[in-house]
């Protein structure tokens, strides 16, 4: 006996063909292929075969076993892609609506910080150290150990906050300046010393350009050396630094501050000529930036070191103001303001590190 | 301090442009703040009135044909009355500004006649309030040349910022000092050759306060005409904005100007007896020269006599014995006062005057009298009168200060190779005396440079004499190779704080560090030494004692502006008391509204709840995360201040006693006692408190031993009191074994009647990692039993069923 398996084939391949999903793919497959399926039906008869016999059959119904196997695994992909097809057909959805901001792109860094990171990213590469003080200081440490004469007029109420006297009658303030931490810093450490000092200061006064509160940075090198000359340098690099400029002419002109001799002011090159704008390094104006000058012998003499021994430097800026020339802003006071709008369009993200391998504004 | 460029050249030879002086001028320390180099004045010209006719239209104008040198007659209508055929004067064409009255000139028709320019009045090229008629010259005024160069009106003025040490400086003399030493000229001899008086001063001089008064030099001019001053003082007060009063006035405004002596003149007949020198007394008053009324005290220096007080000494003269036309005996006055009293008493009274400004710097005392003789001078060249011989009292001379000045100090501190003999030629055309020629030099320095006391003082004159610009830039070396870390733990701490926040989405402020009294106290503020005495405002007045107040104003300020979702912090100094130790290094933020981390506001996927002390919670964890506080270790606590709603709202602590800060929902009265609406949530982590860690000796991390057994859950729910806070629940879980629990969390509060009343279910997830095998039935059985039973021992929970 043979098997035509011909007439088998054309059934199954047309159910294979008709099966519309994987359930019934999966029916088909059991009705040929499954344990009493009419494939192993006749694979089973071919025990019963003569030898002869199934030499025909044999290979015939074999193959038939593989095509139709074949066939059922080609389909059910084909339904399986369709059926994906379809489910991702019907989940579609309008990518257009807006997603929430990131915390990290709303959040601001204040102008002040930022400055104050890229000014402590400057400094750190030239070898300084930050270094803080106090806001409420005495009187020594903020006018008589820096060489202010008595009766200055920055002594008096009106340029300077006053506390009540305490109990043992001493008049407390706020500091007018950094530059008490000078002092403490001589004061606690030999040289050399080469620190730059970031902080808030305090004077009576209130206008556009000038705020009752507002930030210096102090800047004190100290050794057996230090002379104008490396000033002149130290500045000239920071600014450049700073400023993110390759060349700027600076102006360094003599000046006078009681505890600095000899005392220099410096003016920095740069261009007006458009409102609203100052562009460094160019044009033909000169703009006041900070006060420097040598270490005064007596202010380092008060603090314990020898002034024919030890020399340096200080200077000091405004932060905010140099805040102001490289960003911006119109009114210091609006830096006191915590007004969102203006802390979104002038503060900084908070990922955006100043550093120096990346550029201090990026 | 303001002069003239003709003013200068009176005392400086020399041949350099206007433009080189002010560079120098800036480069040695005289900072130039502004130059006027009366550009505006050049179009106008000399021109001569060719023919006026009477205006066809108009009775009061005419009709000028005017030649302005080219011999291109225009006509000009103008309305002046001594408009007339053959006047000389100043004419302005179309086109010119004409500063007296703020115009630009342009072709015109006045009443139907056309007027091509201006003849012009004296005010209206602002040289007096002259405007009666036209400027009106002599007939040999050179025709079409600048009448500004006729007049002397185009003498540049020079405005220096003059630094409060260089008294010598507020003198023309002493400007050309300085810059003759800078080589930019030949300082022209300037001696004030003593007067010849005949007769003893009428008027003595008795000085009762020889510690605010020096020196007091005092003579008699009589018979005196007292006009108005000649044309070219009166143009070179004018320039440098004085106005001109009268002859004998001038003159001391001169003077004082010209060398920075002040002096001061009284009519003598209205002087009464002789004249005394004291301090004042309490209850005295004088109507000074400003026609204003001053009250005198002790602390104040007067010049007084039979009459009362009639001059507040170096500051401004008194009203009733001022000089007037009518003064024919003048009395001059040349003085030495005490710097400081002068500055005390100028800023007690309010007054500023030129005088002040110079005796408060402190005048050169040698000059005292020869400032006397080269007003008497003056006076008796300008006003007439014969002179007596001067009273002088007081004045014991002037030592000069001798400084030990070795040379190498210019280079020690500058970097700068100056020769010695370079060096010592600065300070002699300075006027030092330099005495010796070896390493260390004594030099003697001038009476009028009190400011110079020491070596730096002379290396300063070097260095801006021969030039600041010559010090070449020299690198500093570095210490390191490569540099280390610069910032201390709490500096580091506050910057991350600041990142930590603001990546949170919060704004970073910076706000007043001096608050409200009222709101001081609500945040255990308020303490007396913590007040200003002298507040710029009567709301700043106290040292804040925490970052929250102006953080919550500041909110509700935005609030006001219409952004009601803000969330804000800042990171900075509050004060408990007022050492240094006691002002602490805060983080503190607020969040108003529904500004919560996730973000704000409604939106399609879901609207954002308000905030809550959960919000707060989150954001003082992350900041003490970020600054490395140790995670695992800190609790919460609910005790939390006043200004905290109390029973939503927490503190944070470090084992018993390290408080790292307080968190929660503002206080309702809290914010209503700041005037600020909610709903308002904050925190404070006290950065500064946060233990530095141990320095370890390897920067290896520990080992790592991961398990090769899989990662099970198991939850478990307990039914508790109200009471019992979750932190308890979840260490007793955890405690059941710390080996194999690796991580305990709450994922479900439930109460509700189903489970009693006073009653809240707890739901948690407990994490187990096993070491080594892997865990059987029997081994989970057993751990949720230890679970159950640790928490039913601590907690009184039980499992819910």
């Amino acid at each position: 006996m043979t098997v035509d398996v011909s007439a088998l084939e054309n059934t199954l391949t047309a159910e294979i063909d008709a099966a519309g999903d994987e359930a019934a793919i999966e029916a088909v497959r059991v009705a040929a292929l499954g344990k009493k399926g009419s494939v192993s039906e006749l694979l089973k008869s071919l025990g019963t075969m003569t030898p002869d016999e199934r030499k025909v059959s044999g290979p015939a119904i074999n193959g038939l076993k593989n095509r139709i196997a074949d066939a059922i695994a080609a389909r059910r992909e084909s339904l399986k892609d369709a059926a994906i097809d379809a489910r991702l057909s019907s989940e579609k959805v309008d990518v257009t609506l807006p997603v929430r901001d990131a915390p990290a792109e709303c959040g601001r860094i204040h102008p002040i910080s930022q400055v104050i990171d890229e000014i402590t990213a400057i400094f750190g590469d030239l070898g300084f150290a930050i270094a803080e003080g106090p806001d409420i200081e005495t009187d020594y440490y903020n006018f008589t150990a820096l060489n202010f004469p008595d009766g200055h007029p920055a002594r008096e109420m009106h340029d300077t906050f006053f506390f009540n006297p305490g109990a043992n009658g001493e008049r407390k303030l706020l500091r007018t300046h950094t530059s008490p931490v000078q002092i403490h810093t001589m004061e606690a450490q030999k040289p050399p010393i080469r620190i730059v000092i970031p902080g808030k200061t305090y004077r009576c006064d209130s206008d556009a350009t000038h705020s009752p509160m507002f930030h210096q940075l102090e800047g004190l090198v100290i050794d057996r050396t230090a002379n104008v000359a490396n000033m002149k340098w130290v500045l000239t690099e920071f600014c450049k630094a700073f400023f993110e400029v390759e060349h700027l002419a600076m102006r360094f002109r003599p000046s006078f501050f009681p505890f600095t001799e000899p005392s220099l002011e410096v003016d920095i090159q740069c261009d007006r000529s458009n409102p609203g704008e100052v562009r460094f390094g160019e044009g033909t104006d000169w703009m006041e930036i900070l006060g420097c000058g040598m270490v005064h012998p007596n202010v380092l003499t008060m603090s314990g070191l020898d002034p024919d021994e030890y020399q340096g430097f200080a200077w000091g800026m405004g932060i905010d103001r140099i805040a102001t020339l490289k960003y911006g802003m119109p009114d210091l006071r609006d830096y006191f303001n915590s007004d969102v709008r203006w802390l979104k369009h002038y503060g900084f993200r908070p990922l955006d590190m100043p550093t120096l391998f990346a550029g201090l504004s990026g | 301090m303001k002069f003239t460029l003709s003013w200068l050249k009176d005392h400086l030879e020399t041949d350099a442009s206007l433009e080189d002086i002010c560079d120098r001028l800036t480069m040695i320390g005289l900072e130039v703040e502004s130059v006027d180099d009366k550009a505006a004045l050049k179009p106008f010209v000399i021109a001569r009135v060719l023919s006026a006719e009477k205006h066809p239209d108009a009775d009061k104008l005419k009709v000028l044909s005017v030649d302005a040198g080219d011999g291109k007659p225009v006509q000009v209508v103008c309305g002046a009355p001594n408009a007339r055929t053959g006047l000389i004067g100043a004419f302005a064409a179309p086109g010119t500004y004409v500063p007296g009255i703020d115009l630009t000139l342009s072709v015109g028709k006045i009443r139907g006649v056309e007027s091509h320019g201006m003849m012009c009045s004296e005010r209206e090229l602002q040289m007096s309030d002259e405007h009666d008629g036209i400027i009106d010259l002599p007939d040999d005024a050179p025709l079409g040349t600048s009448f500004a160069s006729y007049a002397g009106l185009d003498d540049p003025v020079i405005e220096i910022n003059l630094t409060p040490n260089r008294p010598d400086c507020t003198g023309v003399f002493g400007i050309a000092r300085d810059l003759a030493a800078a080589g930019l000229g030949t300082l022209k001899d300037a001696t004030a050759k003593p007067v010849n008086g005949s007769g003893d001063c009428p008027v003595k001089v008795t000085i009762k306060a020889p510690d605010l008064c020096p020196g007091f030099a005092l003579r008699m001019v009589s018979g005196v005409t007292n006009g108005p001053s000649p044309k070219w003082m009166q143009q070179r007060l004018l320039s440098i904005g004085l106005r001109p009063i009268n002859a004998l006035v001038d003159i001391t405004n001169y003077v004082t100007f010209d060398r920075g002596r002040p002096l001061h003149v009284f009519d003598a007949a209205k002087v009464k007896g002789d004249l005394v020198v004291r301090r004042g007394q309490a209850g005295e008053k004088l109507l000074a020269l400003d026609e204003r009324e001053y009250e005198m005290t002790p602390e104040i220096c007067v010049i007084a006599d039979g009459n009362g007080i009639e001059s507040i000494a170096g500051v401004m003269g008194g009203e009733h014995t001022g000089c007037d036309e009518n003064t024919t005996d003048v009395l001059i006055e040349s003085a030495l006062w005490d710097p400081m009293n002068i500055a005390r008493t100028g800023r007690d009274l309010g007054i500023i005057t030129d005088a002040r400004y110079r005796f408060e710097r402190g005048v050169d005392p040698e000059f005292m009298v020869p400032g006397m003789e080269l007003a008497t001078r003056l006076v008796t060249d300008i006003c007439g009168g014969k002179p007596t011989e001067a009273v002088i009292e007081g004045y014991k001379g002037h030592t000069p200060k001798i400084v030990p000045f070795p040379v190498a100090e210019v280079g020690r501190l500058t970097g700068l190779a100056v020769e010695n003999k370079e060096a010592l030629g600065i300070l002699s055309r300075l006027g030092f005396t330099p005495d010796g020629s070896g390493d260390v030099v004594d030099v003697a320095v001038p009476s009028w440079r009190p400011d110079v006391d020491g070596k730096a003082d002379l290396v300063e004159e070097v260095m801006r004499i021969h030039g600041v610009d010559e010090i070449a830039l020299e690198p500093m070396t570095s210490h390191d190779a490569v540099n280390g870390r610069i910032l201390t733990p709490l500096q580091v701490r506050t910057r991350t704080a600041k990142r930590a926040l603001a990546v949170r989405g919060m704004m970073e402020c910076v706000n007043w560090s001096f608050i409200p009294a009222a709101h001081a106290e609500l945040f255990g503020g308020g303490n007396p030494e913590l007040k200003l005495a002298n507040p710029i405002a009567a709301d700043m007045s106290d040292m804040r004692p925490s970052l929250l107040p102006g953080l919550l104003t500041a909110a509700q300020r935005n609030a006001d502006r219409g952004a009601a979702d803000v969330a804000l912090f800042e990171v900075s100094g509050t004060y408990e008391n007022d050492t240094a130790e006691g002002q602490r290094r805060v983080a503190s933020g607020v969040r108003r509204a529904t500004a919560r981390a996730e973000g704000a506001g409604r939106h399609w996927a879901g609207n954002a709840p308000a905030v809550s002390v959960y919000d707060a919670k989150a954001d003082a964890f992350a900041v003490l995360e970020a600054c490395g506080a140790p995670a695992d270790r800190l609790q919460a606590t609910a005790d939390a201040p006043a200004w905290y709603h109390p029973g939503r709202s927490g503190v944070i602590r470090l084992g018993p006693k390290i408080v790292l800060g307080h968190f929660g929902e503002i206080h309702p009265r809290t914010l209503e006692a700041l005037d600020v609406s909610g709903p308002l949530c904050g925190f404070e982590v006290f950065v500064d408190a946060i233990p530095e860690p141990k320095r370890k000796p390897t920067r290896t991390k520990p080992r790592l031993d991961l398990s090769n057994f899989q990662a099970v859950s198991r939850d478990f729910a307990f039914v508790v009191d109200g009471a019992v806070e979750a932190a308890e629940i979840m260490r007793a879980a955890a405690g059941a074994d710390r080996k194999l629990i690796t991580a305990v969390k709450v994922f479900d509060i439930f109460e509700g009647a189903s489970i009693g009343p006073g009653k809240k279910s707890i739901a948690i997830e407990v994490d187990i990692q096993p070491v080594d095998r892997t865990l059987t039935d029997e081994d989970f059985e057993a751990l949720a039993r230890a679970i159950i039973a640790n928490v039913g021992k601590q907690t009184g929970g039980v499992l819910r069923q």
